[in-house]
């Protein structure tokens, strides 16, 4: 069971005035207190767990955000920022007692600079619009979570974002040039810029993936690259997971960077093609899908080199995509993986631990025991490349007891992670969702060490408060609900 | 100023030994690798700090692209091991033993390269330093031994404070082990100079050919030489790809240079070194779009560009480091080689705005609460609330 900080009652009992400052700041329109309109606000993609806010505030600039965050600031009101919602580990879920920043109507981009290949927007911006607003000049941006076509990219910078092919091109971190921040105390930053690097500290790298607790960002600069002229995929199956993990190392091992290398288990395999029907093998344990992406003439090379790696390695197939409509059908399985696991139970539960490779034989054999021990089904999605898994736990919120079990049961894994050297957390954050497990990944000097890094932006710990380091304050239950298929907070975004 | 007479030289043996170091020696000090980097900054009054018993390699997996090390191991010791199984650094670090002149080559760390955020000419494809460094072991100024990130190249649990680390230049803490991305060493590279003269027309051909789906590893002007772009990878890939990059230039005048050449010069561009005998050298990040229009206000006596245009290297007789300042619109300027009394009465990093120096200071006082890890060396940060950094006099 997940808490929050139990709410201060001086803040609660001040909510009207509250709200009067903000529209103040914002008019009347801008600053939402009705229960109908806040319960758009109660939760994001972590669905399972909602909170109503004090108020949400929909500023227009970055004025607007230094005023609210400078009256938040005097009168010690609490402030969550949030983009377009989309955190699977909670990281935008409301407390009782704070603001919510919203940065939806962030959602200019402000200059597309092709001499200095970058794109500077405002952070309410979704992922896509950047890669779609250079398209024409054959330029795009390269992190890309499934979510990219609602995320926004100042939710992307909170998280630290990464997406199928950051193998090759990095997260989010290596992508982003510069923000413009606001700082708990109402101060407007610029770190970072068209430029590299910082010539000081790097408060640049440090507020990406910071998970909204050290500021609001409002404008982002992101390096574009030009598309590459082609890609290609590989579909190839295994008799066994020890086998696929073999071909995976020996391809890196061979000095081959895939755009993106992805491992399916077999449940996760029989899910997806009853879901698309796309032709992939039935009779396999594992299905990697390896896409090469770059000019033509290296494409095509290194096709054949990781056919011969596979065969090799003792797999049972292997499909090369011959045309574009191809590859794009390998992936169409993977990418409804998701949704195709959600047809075979009421609900899931899905993880995002990352292991050193080499471990995921073992890994894999122990979630299987855990599923017995359980009772509950388990299904493997894995960033291979990486070694980011995405277990899928299934389970069924009705039945009494079952959503209980499947969290302990992806605490276990977690700890599992950690325990074969790996973290808690590939790309979703650890939010309100993976907050209690820190202490099992980090020893307490470790946590005092963050906390101090906390401190210096926000010393009263106002910011996305109960959120990412677990706190000593007593705890108050969070609201929880039971979300079944179709009443899926998003249910059309791919999630892979 | 000449050594304090007091100075004394510290070498922990091991973690345990530096944690109790720094819980209480009573004297500021200053975390020394290789010392190849030491002239870098403003002059520091403290006791050394000596890590070199902090080394060796602890453990390296080539199949996981992911190696630990001790912070003070030498650079030229990993490099070596990785080139034993085809990998290398992909950020490429360089040597400044030949630019600086005060160290010979070959003395740096590991420790010291990530504490500095270096990274060659391939930081314009690859990125620099902070993009490799994974996690770290390391005691804050206060004597707290603390871990941070992790051994796998895909983590977000916790602050990201390996970038924090990268580019510290050792003032918040000591490095005890650290771990990196690594990455496979290409088959072969070729390099392509067009004959260019003027920093305009360079940055233009460096931009195209950026802008290609060539996937150009590093793009540099040598006013001596023209304009090179590098191109990485598998044999017949590079040999394509040279073709094509040709056709995209649309120049039929340019040369190329072949593995053992190309890489040969890559060397002496990322590590300036053409620059070694000026006394004064400016290393200014700027978008590279805005680098012909510095150049030609600050006026240096000899120059380079790498990343594309948006690293110069400005070599003076005497640098007026407020002069190059005043020039630089968006981007830093810092005074990377000076004499003594030049970095002692000038702002050798670059000055921050009042409202990020205030969260530098911060930061600071957070991981030294003391202030005792080379303190001064990045500049004197202002008391939050209070003007930007001072210079030193």
């Amino acid at each position: 069971m997940i808490c929050l900080p139990e709410p201060d009652p001086h803040l609660l009992a001040r909510r009207e005035d509250i709200v009067r400052a903000l529209r103040s700041i914002l008019g009347r329109e801008r600053v939402i207190d009705e229960p109908l309109r806040l319960a758009a606000y109660e939760t994001d993609a972590f669905t399972a767990y909602r909170q109503r806010p004090l108020a949400v505030t929909l500023p227009e600039n970055t004025a607007e955000v230094a005023d609210i965050l400078r009256f938040a600031h005097r009168e010690g009101v609490k402030v969550v920022p949030r983009g377009a919602g989309t955190s699977l580990s909670g990281g935008a879920i409301p407390a009782a007692d704070a603001i919510v920043v919203g940065l939806g109507k962030f959602n200019r981009i402000l200059d597309i600079d092709y001499a200095n290949r970058c794109v500077v927007a405002q952070s309410g911006v979704t992922n896509l619009a950047i890669s779609h607003a250079v398209a024409d000049r054959g330029f795009y941006y390269a992190p890309d979570p499934s979510s990219q076509i609602a995320c926004t990219i100042g939710g992307n910078v909170a998280e630290n974002s990464g997406g199928v092919h950051c193998l090759k091109y990095g997260l989010t971190t290596n992508n982003v040039l510069g923000v413009e921040m606001v700082t708990p105390e109402g101060e407007i930053v610029r770190l970072g810029g068209r430029h590299l690097d910082s010539g000081h500290y790097d408060l640049l790298g440090l507020t990406i993936g910071s998970e909204g607790l050290i500021g609001v960002v409002t404008e982002v600069t992101v390096r574009i690259l030009k598309r590459p002229e082609t890609a290609r995929a590989l579909l190839i199956g295994f008799g066994a997971v020890e086998n696929a993990g073999a071909c995976v190392a020996r391809i890196i091992g061979e000095g081959i960077v895939p755009a993106g290398m992805e491992m399916m288990d077999r449940p996760a395999i029989h899910a997806a093609e009853a879901f698309v029907n796309v032709g992939y093998p039935l009779d396999v344990e594992a299905l990697l899908i390896v896409e090469l992406d770059g000019p033509a003439a290296e494409v095509d090379l290194l096709i054949e080199r990781v056919q011969r790696i596979a065969e090799a390695e003792g797999s049972t197939s292997c499909r090369a995509s011959a045309s574009e409509e191809e590859r794009l059908a390998f992936w169409a399985g993977r990418k409804a993986a998701f949704p195709a696991v959600g047809r075979l139970s009421p609900d899931y539960y899905c993880m995002d631990g990352t292991i050193p490779r080499r471990e995921l034989p073992r890994v894999l054999r122990a979630m299987n025991e855990m599923s017995a021990k359980y009772g509950l089904r388990v299904a493997n999605v894995f960033h291979a490349g990486d070694g980011n898994l995405h277990p899928l736990i299934l389970y069924d919120a009705n039945s009494p007891g079952e959503l209980e079990r499947a969290e302990e049961f992806g605490n276990e894994i977690l700890k599992l992670c950690v325990d074969v050297g790996g973290v808690l957390t590939g790309e979703h954050g650890v939010g309100l969702e993976k907050r209690d497990l820190m202490t099992y990944q980090f020893d307490e000097r470790d946590l005092e060490i963050q906390h101090r890094v906390k401190r210096a932006f926000d010393p009263s710990l106002r910011f996305n408060p109960g959120k990412v380091y677990p706190t000593l304050h007593r705890c108050a239950e969070l609201g929880r609900e039971h979300v079944h298929k179709g009443q899926v907070r998003f249910p059309d975004l791919p999630r892979f | 100023m000449a050594h304090a007479p007091r100075e004394r030289t510290l070498r922990p043996r091991d973690r345990a030994d530096l944690v109790e170091i720094l819980a209480g020696h009573p004297r500021p000090l200053e975390p020394i690798g290789g010392g190849s980097k030491r002239s870098i900054g403003s002059p520091v009054d403290a006791d050394p700090l000596e890590l070199s018993a902090l080394a060796g390699i602890a453990d390296y997996e080539p199949a996981e692209l992911v190696l630990t090390a001790g912070a003070a191991t030498p650079l030229a010791t990993i490099e070596g091991e990785l080139a034993r199984h085809g990998q290398r650094l992909a950020f490429e670090p360089p040597d400044f033993g030949a630019l600086l002149g005060s160290a010979p080559c070959g003395a740096q760390t590991i420790g010291g390269v990530l504490a500095a955020n270096l990274a060659g000419s391939r930081r314009v494809s690859a990125g620099a330093a902070r993009d490799h460094f994974l996690g770290f072991e390391a005691v804050s100024g206060d004597g707290v031994p603390f871990r941070a990130g992790g051994r796998v190249v895909k983590n977000v649990t916790g602050y990201d404070l390996p970038k924090l680390m990268a580019g510290s230049w050792g003032t918040l803490a000591v490095l005890v082990s650290v771990t990196v991305r690594v990455a496979p060493r290409p088959e072969t590279e070729t390099t392509i100079i067009v004959p260019v003269l003027d920093p305009a027309a360079a940055v233009d051909v460096l931009a195209r050919g950026l802008g290609s789906p060539h996937d150009v590893s590093a793009a540099a002007f040598v006013p001596s030489r023209g304009a090179a772009l590098r191109l990485e990878g598998f044999g017949e890939s590079v040999a394509a790809r040279v073709q094509g990059l040709l056709e995209w230039l649309g120049r039929d005048d340019a040369d190329a240079l072949a593995d053992a050449e190309s890489h040969a010069l890559w060397r002496r561009v990322g590590s300036a070194a053409d620059l070694g005998d000026a006394p004064c050298v400016v290393r200014i990040s700027v978008p590279p779009s805005h680098a012909p229009r510095v150049i030609d206000e600050i006026e240096p006596e000899r120059y380079l560009l790498d990343w594309g245009g948006g690293l110069i290297w400005a070599a003076f007789a005497d640098a007026d480091i407020d002069r190059v300042r005043s020039a630089i619109r968006e981007g830093h300027a810092t005074l990377w080689k000076a004499p003594r009394a030049l970095r002692e009465s000038a702002a050798v990093f670059p000055p921050l705005p009042p409202a990020v120096a205030a969260l530098a200071a911060k930061l600071k006082a957070a991981f030294d609460p003391d202030g005792r890890l080379s303190p001064g060396r990045m500049g004197r940060h202002a008391a939050p609330g209070h003007p930007a950094l001072e210079t030193r006099h």
